[in-house]
C-alpha cells in the first residue's frame, strides 16, 4: 500500500474564485437586494426619508422590483453570448427578490398609503387601470415564485416552462404600470419600456414560435 | 403659577428634522441606485453636479431667506406641517419633477431684482420690484391647508396679503372677467424649462388662471413668505399664489405677470391633460382623478412611515363656507 503524500495545495485565488463563483454571486445578490430594503424601512420608520416617506418607500420598492426583474432577464442573453452557463444558476434568486420587492411595494401601499382601508384598497385596484395591471403582474410573479421550488418544477414537467414564459407578460404589465402611473414626466418610464422591449427583442425567435 | 400654553405652530425643535439630514439620507438611497435610471440621470444633469459627485463634497450655495414683519395669525388648532417638510417636498417642475428636486436645484435661484407686472383690463397698470413685494401691502400670516391633487396635504403658515388688494390698486375695468398668472421663464436658472427630461414635458412658462370673483375672494392670498421668513426658492420665491380651496397646482409660483383678461385664460395642467385637470380644480372628494381617489388624503405633519394620517377630504378643502356660493349654479362634476 502506498500512501501518496499530497503536495501542499497550490490553488490560486482565481481557481477558488471560479469554483465558488455561483456562491459568491449569490452572496452579492443577497447583499445588494436585502440591505437596501432593510435600510429603506429603517430610515422610513425613523422619519429620515424626506417629508413623505410613504411615497419614497412605494417608489423605491416598485423600481427595485423592476430593476431586479430586468436583471434576471438579462442573465440568459449574457450567459448565452459569453458562454457563462453558471450565471443561469442565479436567475431564480433574482426573480425571487424581484417578487419580494413587488410584494413589499403592494404591502406598503396597503399599510402606509391607504392605511388598511380595505374598501379603498380593493376599489383602487379595480378602478385604477394602472394599479390593476400592476396587481396582475404581481400575481404572475407570485405564481412563478411558488413554482420555483425544485421539486415542484420536476413535478410540473413541460407545464413549468409554459407557466414561466408568463414572465414576459409580467414584464410588459410592469412597464405599462410604471408608464401609466406618472403624471407627465414620462422620460424615465420610457427608458424602462425600451429596456423591456430590448430584452423581449433578444428572444424574438422564441416568442414568434409560440404564435405559430 | 404661570401656565404656558403651547400654540400649535410652536413646534419643539426635536419635532423638526434638520433639512441636511433629510437630504443626505435621500442621497444615500439615490447612490444605492434604486431610485431608477431617470433620477440618476437627472442628478448628474443638475447645475454644478458632475458624474463624480459621489466622491466630491459639493460646496452648496444656500438660498437666503429674510425675517418678515407681519401680523401673526390667530391661534389655530391645526397641527402644522414642520418647516423642514414644507420646504423639502415640493412640486415645482421648473426645478425637476421629483419632490426633492426643487430644494436641491433651486438654491441659486436669483429673486432680486424681480418684476411683477399687473396689467390687462385695468385703468392703472403697475409694476412691483423686489422690495415693493414686501412693502406695498400690510403683511399678515394665514394658516391654510394645502391639498395636492396627488392626495396628500400640508398645513402651512403663509405670510403675505390678499390678491384682492393687489388687483384693486390697478383699478380693473368692466371687461376684467378673469385673472391670468404667469411664472418666470428663465431656462438658464430653471433647469426644468431648459430640458424636457428634467421639466416633465410641461410647456413653459407655467400659467394659471382664476375667475375674477375667485381672485377677489378674501381667502385668495399672495404669499411672500412662510414660517415667518421670505419664501424659499423651492416654494415659489419671491411671490406666489395660494388658493386654499383648490388643488395645489392652481397656486402658481414665482409669478412675474398678473393680467386681468376678458376670456378664460389657458392653464398649464389643463393644457397637458384636459380630462385630468380642469380650470376650476376645486378640491372635491366626490370627483375622482382618473388615476386616484380624491375621497381622502394623507396629511403630512410629524411622524414617519407609521403615521396614521389618512383623513377624509372635505369639499372645497373645508373652506366651503367662504367659497361654495361662487359655484352654486354650476355642475362641479363637469367643471372639475
Amino acid at each position: 500500500m502506498s500512501i501518496s503524500v499530497k503536495k501542499p495545495n497550490k490553488v490560486s485565488f482565481k481557481t477558488v474564485f471560479i469554483r465558488n463563483r455561483v456562491l459568491l454571486l449569490k452572496i452579492a445578490i443577497h447583499l445588494m437586494s436585502f440591505l437596501p430594503l432593510l435600510a429603506l424601512y429603517l430610515l422610513a420608520f425613523d422619519e429620515q426619508l424626506g417629508a413623505d416617506p410613504v411615497k419614497e418607500v412605494i417608489h423605491f420598492t416598485g423600481i427595485g422590483a423592476f430593476n431586479l426583474l430586468l436583471l434576471s432577464l438579462l442573465l440568459t442573453p449574457i450567459a448565452k453570448k459569453y458562454r457563462q452557463g453558471y450565471l443561469l444558476q442565479t436567475r431564480r434568486l433574482l426573480g425571487l427578490y424581484s417578487f419580494t420587492y413587488a410584494l413589499f411595494h403592494l404591502l406598503s401601499f396597503l399599510a402606509f398609503e391607504v392605511q388598511f382601508d380595505l374598501m379603498l384598497f380593493f376599489s383602487e385596484i379595480i378602478d385604477r387601470p394602472y394599479i390593476t395591471v400592476g396587481m396582475a403582474a404581481l400575481i404572475i410573479l407570485f405564481a412563478l415564485s411558488v413554482t420555483s421550488i425544485t421539486s415542484l418544477r420536476r413535478k410540473m414537467g413541460k407545464k413549468w416552462q409554459k407557466l414561466h414564459n408568463w414572465v414576459y407578460g409580467a414584464l410588459l404589465l410592469i412597464a405599462l404600470h410604471f408608464f401609466w402611473s406618472v403624471k407627465s414626466d414620462i422620460v424615465e418610464p420610457m427608458i424602462y419600456v425600451f429596456m423591456a422591449l430590448f430584452l423581449l427583442n433578444l428572444r424574438r425567435a422564441k416568442i414568434k414560435a409560440w404564435f405559430k | 403659577m404661570l401656565i404656558k400654553t403651547k400654540k400649535s405652530y410652536q413646534l419643539s425643535e426635536q419635532e423638526v428634522t434638520d433639512e441636511s439630514v433629510y437630504h443626505s439620507r435621500r442621497d444615500l438611497l439615490k447612490k444605492l441606485g434604486y431610485l431608477g435610471a431617470g433620477s440618476l440621470l437627472a442628478q448628474s444633469a443638475t447645475a454644478n453636479a458632475g458624474p463624480l459627485d459621489f466622491f466630491s463634497s459639493k460646496e452648496a450655495a444656500v438660498f437666503q431667506r429674510k425675517a418678515l414683519t407681519f401680523q401673526k395669525a390667530n391661534e389655530s388648532s391645526q397641527i402644522l406641517t414642520p418647516e423642514a417638510k414644507v420646504t423639502s417636498h415640493n412640486n415645482f417642475y421648473e426645478f425637476g419633477t421629483a419632490k426633492g428636486d426643487p430644494v436641491e436645484n433651486a438654491q441659486e435661484f436669483k429673486v432680486d431684482p424681480w418684476q411683477l407686472s399687473i396689467s390687462g383690463e385695468v385703468d392703472k397698470p403697475y409694476t412691483l420690484g423686489y422690495d415693493d413685494l414686501f412693502k406695498s401691502f400690510p403683511l399678515e400670516e394665514r394658516i391654510y391647508r394645502l391639498r395636492c391633487v396627488e392626495a396628500w396635504s400640508m398645513v402651512v403658515p403663509w405670510v403675505g396679503f390678499g390678491l384682492a388688494d393687489l388687483i384693486k390698486r390697478a383699478a380693473p375695468n368692466s371687461r376684467a372677467k378673469y385673472v391670468a398668472f404667469e411664472t418666470l421663464y428663465d431656462p438658464k436658472q430653471m433647469p426644468g424649462q431648459e430640458s424636457r427630461r428634467i421639466g416633465g414635458g410641461v410647456k413653459y412658462p407655467y400659467v394659471e388662471g382664476l375667475r375674477i370673483d375667485e381672485a377677489m375672494n378674501p381667502l385668495t392670498f399672495m404669499s411672500v413668505g412662510l414660517y415667518g421668513k421670505t419664501l424659499p426658492a423651492q416654494n415659489g420665491a419671491p411671490i406666489r399664489l395660494v388658493v386654499p380651496w383648490k388643488y395645489g397646482f392652481k397656486s402658481i409660483k414665482s409669478i412675474v405677470g398678473i393680467k386681468l383678461v376678458e376670456h378664460k385664460p389657458p392653464t398649464t395642467w389643463n393644457i397637458l391633460a384636459d380630462s385630468e385637470y380642469g380650470f376650476y380644480a376645486n378640491v372635491n372628494p366626490e370627483v375622482d382623478h382618473p388615476r386616484w381617489s380624491q375621497a381622502s388624503e394623507r396629511r403630512i405633519t410629524t411622524g414617519g412611515l407609521f403615521a396614521r394620517n389618512r383623513i377624509a377630504t372635505l369639499p372645497f378643502n373645508g373652506y366651503g363656507e367662504e367659497v361654495a356660493d361662487m359655484y352654486k349654479n354650476m355642475d362641479l362634476r363637469k367643471n372639475y
